[in-house]
């Protein structure tokens, strides 16, 4: 699967920047070079306000989707930076870099037949796994999702998943919608249900099941100890501190099976197997 | 209009280069400008043997700020010069080397891995992470006792034939005092500052944010900070300095030259556009040209003070 060696900096237009739910805005932004270039699980550093040293550093964000010579953002405020990217208007210039890290391995599930796609998503972790998902719909390639929130109005993009043709599997922790506890419940009873083999070291691997996830850490964590049990390949796609986002400050370091790798430049997907929580 | 600037017999191009930590190996950063315009590029710091790093998180943003604990994760000095070396030798500008050690042996050990006459342009010896542990001085950094400082610099000029530029810490109560160590122990230049330590707590969790509890703070922030400890040093020693700390425009640039530098590096500023460097040095050609000044040089501790 080509994609870009070449990263840019890039000035693009923006074209909306709306509050689809609670702390949640989808900013979409002109940018033809970027949108035909990157693929799904690749991020941009944006900057929140141009000329400014408060915000100092750039946010990295997963790029949601393309729409044509548009991208979209969809973002979480979690702090100054972001509140200030919320009050971006229409017409203004954004500056961002990308596209950055490694997006993800999904050439097997377009090759190998009958390969099924598990997605794992905790609150906005699914805001790379849509785009996942899309591509993957549009090679057939079944599709299942798993949503995990706090409360209803966090669970992000249940229509859109919908409308590709995904099955959507929710749950919430107050259970305000879907099963109550948390995306890890549905997922095991579906490979219970399914009949998904356990993992042994000596067993050919199982290629009836991929699976990708992307959510807070102790969710990922949790979905990690579980996984391992069962003998399936996963991807988790990881979120850090970042700086540079191109490898040079080594700052968003995460361990692995060997050694220090760094989100921006190694990730932000890694093998599950690889990840030492 | 010459803005050449020349340190320790080097003629280099400009007076704009990077700042050890910030600029890697300058491979990551040619997708953004040429690097062949930049005055100089200073390597992350290498050690002796390969170091992990310190544990996760190692880096936050603070009012405009960077505090980092990345703890001077690097591959060892011969990985760095088997795969690091063919690519800089190809750069046409100077390449600085940032080496370090844990104390005198390391130190020495390190610098007998420089024995070509021509390249790097320089060393510059990092005496003043704050990330690492130190063995041999009742300080916790090299930088901090002027005894270590004068003689880790006397050893490692003895055993190198390239400069060698003296990196401060101004977690110190008389950085001038160290600069003077550091001359007469035959520091070519000093570079500072390193960062300043600091800490980012978070209330919620009751925890403090860096996994190594405390960081070094770069960036605007400390700006001021530093142009007065370049300022304080230029009133003690005859060799260059080369200021560090908060240089995001050209004018930046030429505060520093005014307080005394000959050269600046642009540290955490890279983090924020990796273009930075092109961008502050046609800012300073800009200024110079405006102020009517011929010479980069003319500019180096003309603070009026009168």
């Amino acid at each position: 699967m080509k994609h870009s060696e070449w990263k840019k900096i890039i000035k693009g237009k923006i074209l909306s920047n709306l509050q689809i739910a609670p702390n949640h805005f989808e900013l979409k932004i002109a940018a033809p070079w970027l949108a035909k270039e990157f693929r799904a699980g690749q991020f941009v550093m944006v900057k929140s306000r141009n000329e400014t040293t408060d915000p100092l550093l750039r946010i990295p964000l997963a790029i949601h989707s393309r729409n044509g010579k548009n991208i979209n953002l969809l973002y979480k405020t979690v702090g100054s930076g972001t509140e200030i990217l919320s009050c971006r208007k229409k017409g203004e210039i954004i500056d961002l870099i990308g596209p950055l890290g490694n997006g993800f391995n999904y050439d097997s599930a377009l090759k190998i037949k009958g390969m099924k796609v598990l997605i794992v998503a905790g609150g906005h972790g699914i805001v790379p796994l849509y785009l996942l998902a899309k591509v993957l719909r549009e090679h057939k390639v079944e599709v299942e999702v798993f949503i995990g929130a706090g409360t209803e109005k966090y669970i992000l993009c249940e229509e859109k998943l919908k409308k590709i043709g995904t099955k959507v599997h929710i749950a919430t922790e107050d259970g305000t919608k879907g099963a109550k506890g948390y995306v890890l419940d549905p997922l095991m009873a579906y490979l219970k249900k399914e009949n998904v083999k356990k993992f042994s070291s000596s067993a050919p691997r199982d290629v009836s099941h991929l699976v990708y996830a992307c959510g807070p850490k102790s969710m990922l964590a949790a979905l990690g100890r579980e996984l391992k049990k069962y003998n399936v390949a996963a991807e988790f796609s990881l979120e850090a501190y970042m700086v540079c986002g191109i490898g040079a400050c080594l700052g968003c370091a995460v361990m692995t099976t060997s050694g220090y790798k760094m989100v921006c430049k190694d990730g932000p997907v890694f093998d599950m197997r690889s990840i030492v929580f | 209009m010459d803005i050449t600037t020349k340190i320790a017999g080097i003629v280099f191009k400009n007076p704009i280069w990077t700042a050890s930590g910030t600029f890697g190996a300058g491979k990551e950063f040619q997708d953004f400008l040429n690097l062949d315009e930049i005055g100089a590029i200073v390597t992350k710091t290498v050690t002796l043997n390969a170091r992990e790093g310190n544990l996760p998180p190692r880096v936050v943003e603070t009012s405009s700020g960077l505090l980092n604990s990345i703890g001077l994760e690097n591959k060892g000095i011969d990985a760095f010069q088997k795969e690091d070396y063919p690519f800089l030798k190809k750069l046409k500008t100077k390449i600085i080397v940032s080496i370090a050690g844990d104390g005198k042996i390391a130190v020495q050990k390190c610098a007998v891995c420089f024995t070509d006459k021509n390249f790097p342009a320089a060393i510059e010896l990092n005496l003043s992470c704050p990330n690492v542990a130190h063995s041999g001085t009742k300080y916790s950094l090299i930088a901090q006792d002027p005894y270590l400082t004068e003689e880790i610099v006397r050893i490692v000029k003895k055993e190198t034939p390239r400069p060698v530029i003296a990196k401060l810490t101004p977690n110190v109560t008389d950085i001038a005092e160290i600069a003077q160590a550091a001359e007469a122990g035959g520091a070519d230049a000093v570079s500072l500052v390193n960062t300043y330590m600091g800490m980012a707590v978070d209330a919620y969790s009751m925890k403090p944010i860096l996994g190594n509890c405390a960081g070094g703070l770069s960036g605007p922030a400390i700006k001021p900070l530093a142009l007065k400890a370049v300022w304080d040093v230029y009133q003690k020693v005859k060799i260059p300095i080369i200021g560090i700390r908060g240089i995001m425009t050209g004018l930046d640039a030429a505060e520093f030259m005014l307080a005394g530098a000959s050269a600046v590096e642009v540290g955490t500023a890279n983090f924020t556009d990796p273009s930075i460097c092109a961008k502050i040095l046609k800012e300073f050609e800009g200024y110079l040209n405006k102020k009517n000044i011929k010479s980069a040089r003319e500019l180096v501790g003309k603070l009026r003070v009168d």
